[in-house]
């Protein structure tokens, strides 16, 4: 990345204010990337997620826009672009307006440190993992904001739901965030994940037990800190209405929707840099400059995408299956289970750092970790099997084609 | 907590005024994802704890006892189906033993097979809305459309039955408007094949699902007191832990002809009354319902599905009351006859007009979101409640 800005800014050299002129339109340039990536994958998402939903469903879901539906994101778009705006007449209007591009803006910002591979960051802020816990803190305000300046109490109920169950939720995924600063020895999150190997053992989630439990942590509070599933109660449709979104229409729905659906990519991404290896390639050191650095870059993004992509469609799976808590059941979830696993990990997680590079405990340590991957491994096999076999079963009942 | 926008209705007024000045009066319904229909409960909340929940009918009230009065007893069969449009096939048949039996018109033994079939398999429709609902109250979406799904073979079933999926109108008095059409019996039975598959499916993905459970246990717990005093009926009334069910307790058409268990709260988690005890009690009557068609289905007698009667019967004058165990329980059509081809007074007695009673009892001390759970799982529907 820094190459491309050295260019520009040579180029610029010659220009009054160049240096700054340069800087300038680097952000602008990286903003523009990152914000098409994000707005291209909150569109895609959606379709890929209604069409897994419906498949899950024994339905079609979109099909009608483009080939298999493909097209539906941006017919949707158009559609929420064209509609009117309708604010109440009761509604706080500036609050009203500006909420959806808070909790759009507390989004957007978690991208900017986020690595997409080997070097790709817009960023490489060195706050890294507490940065994006801050700014996505942006989203609380929004919602609030959005709950309150509504004047609708099923809003007003929604918005001080998310506003607790947010904050609640940071601290156990706080928690389980530095314990892998501890193992990695910084916030960084490139930092995070070169501190990691490309092999499954060598992944911070497999680095010890309390690095596992905080990794389910981290997982589940995630979750909740995005109003997924079983953590939806903000937007709980069947209680609220509709929550903090009751009462908006058009494109500043649109916005609220966009964030949470780019929001599945932060949470995957995260969850794939802290514990699972991040963009690093199985059994590949990767070059710092020379001849293959950019097949690297690619390789390793490509590798990132995957296993990002993988979480994406787990956090969708999750989302389909599973009724959702009710609000007390879910902060005695964060206080009572969560924040407590959560400090253990910490604490055990450090002492694991402690673990010399050679010698029996290394040896054991060695083999923890094989054990850990071999279980996390096996879990997952076991989960797959079993969809597998229940969609087998369907099968036989019913038949769907799944790309018409 | 919040200020009252006074531009609303004046109506709310003295509610809101007699309450807490902490608390918050909001109306969930007539137009809310989870009361199923046009019912509004009028809450009382401080923070998300109900301090008083106030249940309002009445905006599907259509006035179908008073139809009953200035329409023929035969035309006003496809009015009872519009009492329940979920278990239509009850009302038709609580009607039609009312005036059967003010008539004195035997049913040939046939049609009352058809009948039980028909009523089961309804059923089955019922119960299969009523459990996916209770999933869906709870944010779980996929177990909702699956119950679905089943639901369209049955209502398929249903128009080879009687021609229609939702209103079917198909008895008459003295039996059924038409025989099963040839290979109708194959098709039941590779139905029950298919749903006792389904039934287990069902249950891995919801029933057994932990939070699920979670949100049901102990939530709305109606004692068996209440429940009796309350006048609650089928499944709602079972699940507090009173066995009694009509079918087997007072039996009618044919029912006793069959085998099948009656399935009562409190055999799984939780304690027996509470919202988790109905749900299973409707996922067990579903197995019931599903054996009782197989029998029905098997040992279907040969003979007339309809007895010669006169087209629009005049029943001497005299009052009857007769009742059916319809899905939602105890459903009685108290008729008075004074001679003529037309009721002279009909009351309808409904379970889920029962059950809307115990909402301001139950409601207090719980939660929003308890609130939609224990609704769900009392199964009420709209139009019952108002008629």
């Amino acid at each position: 990345m820094k190459t491309g800005f050295d260019n520009l800014a040579a180029r610029l050299a010659n220009v009054p204010w160049g240096e700054t002129l340069a800087a300038a339109l680097w952000l602008l340039l990286v903003a523009v990337a990152v914000l098409a990536f994000m707005a291209t994958f909150a569109g895609v998402t959606t379709w890929v997620e209604r069409r897994i939903a419906g498949r899950m469903m024994s339905r079609i879901g979109p099909n009608r826009v483009g080939p298999a539906g493909f097209l539906q994101w941006l017919a949707d778009g158009l559609k929420c672009f064209l509609k009117e705006d309708v604010i109440p007449d009761a509604a706080d209007r500036p609050l009203f307006r500006m909420a959806p591009y808070l909790v759009f803006a507390g989004c957007f910002g978690a991208f900017a440190a986020l690595p997409f591979g080997y070097g790709l960051a817009a960023s490489g802020i060195d706050a890294g993992i507490f940065y994006v816990s801050a700014v996505t803190s942006l989203v609380v305000v929004g919602i609030l904001m959005a709950g309150w300046s509504s004047n609708n109490k099923w809003s007003l109920l929604g918005g001080v739901r998310g506003a607790a169950q947010i904050i609640s939720y940071e601290i156990p995924a706080g928690l389980a965030a530095l314990s892998v600063v501890a193992l990695a020895g910084t916030p960084n999150l490139q930092g995070i994940i070169q501190a990691q190997g490309g092999w499954p053992w060598q992944w911070f989630a497999f680095h010890n037990p309390f690095a596992s439990i905080a990794f389910f942590v981290f997982l589940a509070s995630l979750l909740a800190e995005g109003n997924r599933t079983p953590f939806d109660l903000p937007e709980a449709e069947s209680e609220l209405v509709a929550g903090y979104v009751t009462e908006y229409s058009g494109m500043r729905f649109l916005f609220f929707l966009f964030a949470e659906w780019a929001n599945i990519w932060v949470m995957a991404a995260l969850i794939v840099t802290l514990f699972l290896g991040g963009w690093q390639v199985p059994g590949a050191a990767l070059p710092d400059a020379g001849t293959g650095r950019t097949f690297w870059i690619l390789a390793s993004a490509a590798v990132f995408f995957m296993k990002t992509l993988t979480f994406a469609f787990l956090v969708v799976w999750v989302r389909w299956t599973l009724p959702r808590l009710r609000v007390d059941q879910l902060t005695d979830l964060c206080w009572k289970v969560f924040v407590p696993a959560g400090f253990v990990c910490l604490i055990g997680s450090s002492a694991c750092v402690l673990i010399p590079g050679q010698g029996a405990w290394h040896a054991v340590h060695r083999v923890v970790q094989w054990g850990l991957t071999a279980a996390g491994f096996g879990l997952a096999a076991g989960l797959l099997w079993r969809a597998r076999t229940n969609i087998k079963n369907l099968n036989e009942r019913i038949y769907l084609k799944v790309w018409t | 907590m919040i200020q009252e926008n006074t531009s609303k209705t004046s109506v709310d007024q003295p509610a809101a005024q007699a309450s807490n000045e902490d608390s918050t009066l909001i109306h969930m319904g007539p137009q809310h994802p989870s009361t199923h229909g046009v019912i509004n409960l009028t809450l009382t909340l401080e923070g998300e704890i109900i301090v008083k929940a106030d249940p309002r009918v009445g905006y599907l009230h259509r006035g179908i006892e008073k139809l009953a009065e200035i329409t023929p007893y035969t035309g006003f069969i496809p009015f009872t189906d519009r009492i329940d449009y979920l278990a239509a096939m009850f009302c038709n048949q609580g009607w039609c033993m009312a005036v059967e039996r003010l008539a004195g018109i035997q049913v040939p033994r046939r049609a009352e097979y058809l009948r039980v079939i028909a009523c089961e398999l309804n059923r089955l429709i019922n119960h299969l809305i009523s459990c996916g609902t209770t999933a869906m109250d709870l944010g779980a979406f996929t177990p909702f459309l699956h119950a679905i799904r089943e639901r369209e073979k049955v209502n398929d079933l249903m128009e080879k039955i009687c021609g229609s999926r939702l209103n079917y109108t198909f008895m008459r008095f003295g039996g059924v408007c038409r025989d099963f059409a040839p290979g109708l019996d194959r098709d039941i039975l590779d139905f029950l094949d298919r749903f006792e598959k389904f039934l287990p499916e069902f249950n891995r993905l919801i029933s057994g699902n932990e939070i699920f459970i979670r949100r049901l246990v102990n939530v709305g717990v109606i004692p068996a007191g209440l429940a009796v005093s309350h006048g609650l009926g089928g499944p709602n009334l079972r699940a507090s832990g009173i066995d009694f069910d009509l079918r087997r307790n007072r039996p009618y058409s044919v029912y006793p002809e069959f085998q099948f268990r009656v399935p009562t709260g409190g055999s799984y988690r939780g304690e027996a009354g509470d919202s988790f005890a109905r749900y299973r009690v409707r996922i067990d009557e579903m197995v019931e319902s599903a054996r009782i068609v197989r029998q029905a289905v098997e040992g279907l007698p040969e003979g007339e599905f309809l007895a010669k009667v006169p087209r629009n019967p005049a029943p001497p004058a005299g009052e009857v009351y007769a009742r059916v165990e319809s899905a939602r329980g105890e459903l009685g059509y108290y008729l008075v006859s004074d001679g003529s081809d037309r009721a002279f007074r009909l009351k309808i007695r409904t379970s889920s007009f029962c059950a809307m009673t115990v909402i301001p009892v139950v409601a207090p001390g719980m939660m929003v979101a308890d609130l939609t759970a224990f609704f769900g799982s009392l199964d009420v529907v709209a139009p019952e409640v108002d008629r």
